[in-house]
């Protein structure tokens, strides 16, 4: 079995005498889509964080290809935050920059190219994300809710990043864009052979796309592909999964064992 | 990796050998630069087995082969080709070549000059229209104890006021200490040391405690104010209170401007005393003069008017600099940059109008010997 791109061991972590994560261990294989599901105030945003390297935990470590980034100093660190490409919630797209501008930013910053080479390039994320080449000149503010989740993408695979994580991506977009913005994170994990850490709470998202989930409940972390998960006893686990919009997701499984 | 074009007996010849990731393109960029400037009719692109190329540096030589393609050039590769070609191929044929918006030749200078005097006179409008609104907001506001929201004053003028008196005392007292030094160092040839109590009672009192407030005020809460409200526009807060019914002049706009209107006058008096204290202290020492025959100078020197031609301007130039900072708030919009400088426009504003309207009150108060 090739050694796992992400490796975390016995994360604790806490916020005064409120314990969020105690003990949570689990691998993310190369290539896979890997979903993080959890109820509000579960730690999914900081359990990302701790992957990130935003935050330190308060013990445990997370290693990162075979690096221990929760031992590094911070700039070796910084190296380590240019191999992997992250969204946000809200796009988190910097609005005093146009779009082009934003798909620029990582490459701008970490090599010295000219103005063609750039324009190219900003053309191929926006062509890779499906987003039209004259939306390049606009601001953040004069795009569409689907359009951010977009460009936050290309933006994020700015630098070729071998690994992906993505916070909520499909939060707040219409059925349409979301199954879209599904078909194009396959569609890249496919062609380009990236790793994917998605947090969600889409269930459709989660059956369409992720090879295994992760449930951050009780303070820990089980891990299992979506069948299993679905057949879990853990209660919060069968309301969540079986409860009034649970449909999808069964009904997915049922075509999986049923077909 | 090793990315050279060079001549050899065939003809040119591109050698791309070893990977080539993203880190790598300003070693790739500037050799295919240079065979584009070479305009051939042929090359020959020598890649080596199943090298690993990222997909930006792959776009970048597809889009390279395709343009001498495009040239007619004769084009003969050897070794394998990038494994994202495929897929390239796809992308690029997705839809039709877009150019990208060329920037438009820049407006010439009588249409700059028109444009920015719109935007000022939109500007000037948009004042108007906010102190209008405000005035109605405040007339009805004022027939309701609930809708005066006085709780959110109180909070303003805690944060506005109290909270300011620590920087806005030693302000006073710095410069009140500088106009005595200075004061007493031109007084002395004349033998009128003595005035240098005059100088600086009347200085501090009319003028100096409540300017110098009012501007750090500006600084400190006008922007505060600006950037407090400009957050919340663009986080659609004030959208929020709209759609809610409620009116964001009564919640936001009038506590705050009421509260600064409250605080300045109660900041002035603490910078008053400052800077006779700071003043005095100097003085003392300066001239060697004991505390009685001090007070009993400064007694004189001052008169009720003195006290009250500098305090009757602080809640003055609080409702300017608290209308100026609202005012800009308000009109912040889409991104961080407006905010950024709608803050500073508040600032800046608020200390001219201040400023401004000492030299009117100095004028006025000339006119009927007050």
């Amino acid at each position: 079995m090739p050694a796992p791109v992400i490796s975390a061991r016995d994360i604790v972590n806490r916020f005064g005498s409120q314990v969020v994560h105690d003990g949570v261990s689990f691998d993310v294989q190369r290539g896979e889509i890997f979903g993080v599901v959890g109820g509000s105030g579960s730690g999914k945003s900081v359990l990302l964080r701790t992957l990130l390297g935003l935050r330190r935990p308060d013990s445990g470590t997370v290693e990162v290809e075979g690096r221990v980034i929760t031992a590094m100093a911070e700039t070796e660190l910084r190296e380590i935050k240019r191999r992997y490409g992250v969204t946000f919630q809200h796009g988190a797209l910097f609005t005093s920059l146009t779009l082009a501008e934003n798909v620029a930013l990582p490459v701008v910053e970490a090599m010295d190219l000219d103005e063609d080479a750039l324009a190219r390039l900003v053309e191929l994320r926006l062509r890779m994300v499906g987003l039209p080449l004259d939306a390049a000149a606009k601001y953040p503010a004069q795009l569409s809710g689907g359009m951010v989740k977009r460009a936050a993408l290309a933006r994020a695979l700015a630098l070729d990043p071998a690994l992906l994580f993505l916070d909520e991506p499909t939060a707040g977009l219409d059925p349409i864009a979301a199954a879209a913005f599904d078909e194009l994170v396959l569609y890249l994990r496919n062609t380009l052979h990236l790793t994917v850490v998605m947090v969600t709470h889409d269930l459709d998202t989660l059956a369409r796309t992720c090879d295994r989930v992760a449930v951050l409940v009780d303070r820990k972390v089980i891990v299992d592909t979506l069948p299993g998960i679905v057949d879990n006893e853990h209660p919060w686990i069968r309301e969540y999964f079986h409860g009034a919009r649970g449909r999808t997701v069964t009904a997915a499984r049922k075509d999986v064992h049923g077909a | 990796m090793d990315f050279r074009a060079e001549y050899d007996p065939t003809g040119l010849r591109l050698e791309l050998s070893g990977s080539c990731r993203m880190a790598d393109l300003p070693a790739l960029e500037p050799v295919l630069a240079q065979v584009r400037a070479e305009a051939p009719d042929a090359l020959a692109v020598s890649l080596g087995k199943a090298q690993e190329f990222d997909i930006g540096p792959a776009w970048l030589l597809h889009g390279f082969l395709a343009d001498l393609h495009g040239r007619g050039a004769t084009v003969t590769i050897t070794g394998e080709l990038p494994e994202h070609f495929p897929y390239l191929d796809e992308l690029r044929g997705r839809e039709p070549e877009q150019a990208a918006p060329s920037a438009a030749a820049g407006p010439g200078w009588l249409v700059s000059l028109g444009q920015a005097i719109v935007e000022r006179g939109k500007s000037w409008y948009g004042a108007l229209v906010f102190g209008g609104q405000l005035l109605a907001t405040t007339s009805a506001a004022v027939r309701s104890r609930k809708r005066l929201r006085i709780p959110s004053i109180v909070r303003h003028a805690y944060e506005t006021g109290v909270q300011a008196i620590p920087i806005v005392s030693v302000i006073a007292f710095l410069i009140s200490v500088i106009s005595a030094y200075i004061g007493q160092q031109q007084l002395r040839p004349f033998g009128a040391e003595i005035f240098t109590v005059d100088l600086v009672a009347i200085g501090v009192l009319r003028e100096l405690a409540v300017l110098l407030t009012a501007i750090m005020v500006a600084g400190r809460t006008g922007s505060a104010y600006a950037a407090e409200i400009g957050v919340m526009k663009l986080n659609e807060e004030v959208d929020a209170l709209e759609s809610m019914g409620l009116d964001p002049y009564e919640v936001l706009v009038l506590p705050r401007v009421i509260g600064l209107v409250i605080a300045m006058p109660l900041l002035t008096i603490v910078a008053d005393f400052m800077g006779l204290a700071g003043g005095g202290i100097l003085t003392r020492y300066l001239l060697d003069l004991p505390w009685p025959q001090f007070f009993t100078r400064l007694e004189a020197a001052i008169a009720p008017t003195t006290f009250w031609a500098g305090l009757i301007k602080a809640p003055v130039f609080g409702a300017l600099i608290g209308l100026t900072g609202t005012l800009r708030g308000l009109q912040v919009r889409e991104s961080s940059r407006e905010l950024g400088r709608l803050t500073t426009v508040a600032v800046v504003q608020s200390i001219f109008l201040v400023i401004f309207a000492d030299a009117l009150f100095a004028m006025f108060y000339l006119q009927i010997n007050f």
